[in-house]
């Protein structure tokens, strides 16, 4: 069975007839071949497949077809392009908070997501904003440390909406 | 040109930030079919039969019968099949692959597939495999391998000592949990077979494909793809799934793409080996340790894999960093039916330094004697001999060390608040620590020979070629440091890719704490040697390692320099315990290492704090059990590792030594910020409960069994 389903990725329309249960991880990796989205444990756990899903952070994995109907989604193929992500990724090889990498496409979005709703984080904000990300690689402090920074260097910016 | 410790720009950092680095599982190739592993339920078992269910056009099986060469994983012993031929030894043993071009289609297959299974009576622990007479797993013994050495003279030491402080120690299995799961791609044309992954050692699977093909080597390649963390977990394992990949795609003639999920990666690949290690320390009337005998059991799980060469790491280490006069080792690795025990970070260090540094604070206590105090009077100086009586040439900094770690944390002023405040439950523990650099004995030279090249081109291009790999540790990026300081070019003249067989010579693993120590050092010698002829235009240097004339090794006996050189280290952390739910809460974490120079102050912070958070994983959170050997734990969801919210920020310091045989001064570092952490973080623990902490990890069930025995006693 499959269905229409309409949505907006990373400020573009997309209309797909897939499976409405389909996961929203495959259908950005398998069939929009958008891979800058990983996938480490299918289960809800790691981050890697985080997206923003109506300004929210979400585990692609989790999240069927169905359930775009009429929302946005927004990748790091999309984030990348835009004065956040710049300031943001400044930060985090000011930091050091990249090793492996498989994780550092979902922690800069879980970044974007915590900075919008909260410009100004205290560290204790950021640690429980990034507690559904896993990283193996950093031990955590250095991606706090380049949060920290970049709601100081990005300062105004983060309560902006994300212009495509 | 500044100072090489000076932080640069990583050479990978752009392509994982914006998400553009391709992964394994990111590579999508024409006609790319996809292969999924059936795998033992049983934990000892004859296959009798295997029933295949009809299969749809394109579908296929690849099992044991499509193996033309020798079924057999090329490692330290020759005893694991790639594919199970007609008997399985563990739950997770892979027998035969589907392949084809839809994924939901192989998984219904994989599900119709009948395995008859004549079951056998399995080992299931240490203890169990101690008992067995007869069906041993491996040739006819209970163990892999048994080793013992000894340095002066026990008996007499023995024999003059006025008491002994014996001690026993168990450690869990720890799971490696990069994030990326094992992955691999292989590629047959033009009659040759290419394997793309995620690995630490192309040259292994190379060597793991030329054993299974039986082809000549020249029509194997393997080339290493950006890699999601290694941790040691990608050193041997992907040796069996390369050859998987290889397999299917030889069979299907078309790419096939092979991509454990996070379930089957915990259950089935290598873990850290569980160990049990009794330490005796013999005191003489001088309250003084004049002896110790120390015996080592691992759980190797169900074959050989690299567990000889981790008990030998684990066995040098077990008396610490501190020199004991006559000494006693013997240490065995016993075969069961569990998951194949293999290598993790540290590689048997972790387990030795939790148990020697609990060890030594029991012997303080017993003394009563502050431990610092204690292990300060014993710590090795240059000029005294190892474990294995290897004479240390270099300067040690033990002492500046302890001075500085116990400084910067305020042990003192702690450890004696927290002794005599009972009505919280705090407390706080100093570890001490070594981690040897590079492979074990002279086996840089016996076993591996590593060979590096440079290769400098017409225009202002110089370009590196090894087979070591870039896992998130940095190697890109610091190799091409040494290489343009060393020459004294600007970094961007230097060219460094992920490695290929085709071009790279064999410079052995990226394992065993030897990247910047072994490899670097023979690159910097390629680039001095460049540097003089930098007026030619187009020329190759290769370098081969030589076995240093001032180290010297037998093999036999475990006497001489372990390593060519070693790191040293001290951790402290300063816990509270709920006294409610007995939960953990880190309140201080400080490091002191003495790594020799740091190539790059960034990326070195990145492998401490990466480190030492993984080891206080291992130290009170990492939980993974066997029943009936099956692993309880297979997920992210039961297996925890640490998170954002887990631990506080880490205050760490280097030490400055440089070592003379290191590239500008530089020994290794990776292993080494793991190994420290766990025992650090027991002696907190037990600082804080005043109970003894025997085992590792440190649950709050645990904490709670020693307060509630402690109120019975």
């Amino acid at each position: 069975m499959l269905n229409m389903i309409n949505f907006k990725l990373n400020g573009k329309n997309i209309n797909l007839k897939i499976h409405p249960l389909k996961r929203l991880v495959d259908i950005l990796r398998d069939d929009l071949q958008l891979t800058g989205t990983k996938e480490g444990c299918g289960e809800g756990e790691c981050g890697a497949c985080a997206v923003l899903l109506d300004d929210k952070l979400v585990n692609s994995c989790l999240v069927p077809a169905a359930l775009l109907e009429d929302k946005s989604v927004l990748t790091i193929e999309g984030y990348r392009n835009t004065e956040k992500f710049k300031v943001l990724s400044a930060c985090f090889e000011k930091a050091g908070s990249v090793q492996c990498g498989f994780c550092t496409p979902g922690m800069i979005l879980a970044a974007e997501a915590l900075l919008r709703q909260n410009p100004k984080p205290l560290e204790g904000e950021i640690r429980a904003a990034l507690a559904g990300n896993l990283c193996r690689c950093t031990g955590y402090n250095l991606i706090v440390e380049a949060i920290l920074l970049a709601a100081k260097e990005g300062e105004g910016l983060w309560s902006k909406s994300i212009d495509l | 040109m500044g100072n090489i410790s000076n932080p640069v720009k990583r050479f990978d950092f752009d392509e994982k930030v914006d998400g553009r680095a391709q992964y394994c599982a990111d590579i999508k190739l024409e006609q790319m079919l996809y292969a999924k592993t059936l795998r033992s339920e049983k934990a000892r078992a004859k296959i009798a039969s295997i029933e295949i269910p009809h299969l749809p056009p394109g579908y296929f099986i690849v099992d044991q019968n499509d193996i033309p060469g020798k079924n057999i994983v090329p490692i330290v012993y020759e005893d694991q099949p790639f594919l199970a031929p007609n008997r399985v030894n563990y739950i997770g043993e892979p027998i035969l692959l589907v392949v084809g071009p839809d994924k939901p289609s192989i998984l219904d297959i994989l599900k119709k597939i009948k395995v008859n299974y004549e079951e056998l009576k399995p080992v299931l622990s240490i203890a169990e495999a101690q008992e067995l007479q007869e069906e041993y797993i491996f040739a006819n013994k209970p163990c892999f391998v048994e080793y013992a050495y000894s340095k002066g003279n026990i008996a007499e030491a023995i024999k003059n000592s006025k008491f002994f402080i014996e001690d026993e120690f168990r450690t869990g299995y720890q799971e490696q949990a990069y994030l990326e799961t094992q992955s691999m791609i292989g590629v047959y044309e033009d009659n040759r077979v290419t394997v793309y992954g995620s690995m630490q050692c192309p040259y292994y699977v190379k060597e793991a494909l030329i054993q299974a093909l039986g082809w000549p080597e020249d029509r194997i390649r393997v080339i290493q793809l950006p890699t999601g963390g290694g941790f040691g977990g990608k050193e041997d394992y992907p040796s069996i799934i390369g050859v998987h990949a290889g397999l299917a795609a030889i069979k299907a003639q078309k790419p096939v793409q092979l991509v454990l999920d996070r379930q089957e990666d915990i259950s089935c690949s290598t873990k850290r080996h569980p160990a049990i290690i009794k330490i005796r320390s013999y005191i003489d009337d001088q309250d003084q340790i004049t002896a110790q005998e120390i015996d080592i059991k691992t759980d190797a799980g169900a074959y050989a894999g690299l567990s000889s060469v981790v008990l030998q790491r684990l066995m040098y280490s077990a008396s610490g960093v501190y020199n004991i006069k006559n000494l006693k080792v013997q240490a065995r690795a016993y075969a069961t039916n569990q998951v194949v025990s293999g290598a993790f970070r540290g590689f048997g260090g972790p387990q030795a330094f939790f148990a020697i540094e609990m060890h030594m604070e029991n012997i303080a206590q017993q003394l009563n004697q502050d431990s610092l105090e204690l292990k300060r009077e014993y710590f090795f100086q240059q000029g005294d001999t190892s474990s294995t009586s290897g004479l240390f040439q270099y300067p040690i900094k033990l002492d500046e060390i302890a001075t500085e770690i116990a400084k910067m944390s305020s042990y003192r002023r702690k450890r004696q608040l927290y002794s005599s405040q009972k009505e919280r439950l705090r407390g706080i523990g100093c570890s001490v620590f070594s981690h040897g650099c590079g492979f074990t004995g002279d086996n840089e030279e016996k076993l591996i020979k590593p060979k590096v090249r440079l290769k400098k081109y017409s225009y202002n291009c110089v370009q590196i070629f090894v087979s070591s790999t870039e896992i998130g540790q940095g190697a890109l990026t610091t190799l091409r440091k040494i290489v343009a300081q060393a020459l004294e070019i600007p970094i961007e003249w230097v060219k460094h890719e992920y490695p290929d067989t085709d071009f790279c010579p064999n410079s052995g693993p990226t394992v065993a704490s030897r990247t910047i120590m072994i490899i670097g050092k023979l690159l910097y010698d390629c680039a001095l040697e460049m540097k003089d002829r930098w007026n030619e235009e187009e020329f190759d240097i290769t370098h081969e390692y030589v076995y240093p004339k001032n180290l010297k090794w037998d093999n036999e006996k475990f006497q001489g320099n372990a390593y060519p050189e070693y790191s040293w280290g001290a951790n402290v952390v300063e816990v509270e315990i709920d006294p409610i739910t007995y939960t953990l809460n880190i309140l201080g974490i400080w490091a002191v290492y003495d790594i020799g120079t740091p190539i790059d102050e960034k990326i070195v912070k990145g492998q401490i704090e990466g480190g030492i958070v993984q080891g206080l994983g291992f130290g009170c959170m990492e939980v993974l059990n066997s029943k009936n050997g099956q692993l309880l734990q297979s997920s992210l969801t039961d297996y925890l590792i640490p998170t954002a919210v887990d631990f506080p920020e880490i205050e760490s310091k280097l030490i400055h030594n440089p070592y003379e045989n290191g590239p500008f001064g530089a020994r290794g570092l990776g292993e080494l910020s793991l190994v420290g952490a766990a025992p650090a973080l027991a002696l907190a623990i037990q600082n804080a409960i005043g109970q003894k902490v025997t085992q590792i990890p440190v649950t709050p069930e645990y904490i709670m069994e020693l307060m509630q025995n402690a109120k019975y006693d």
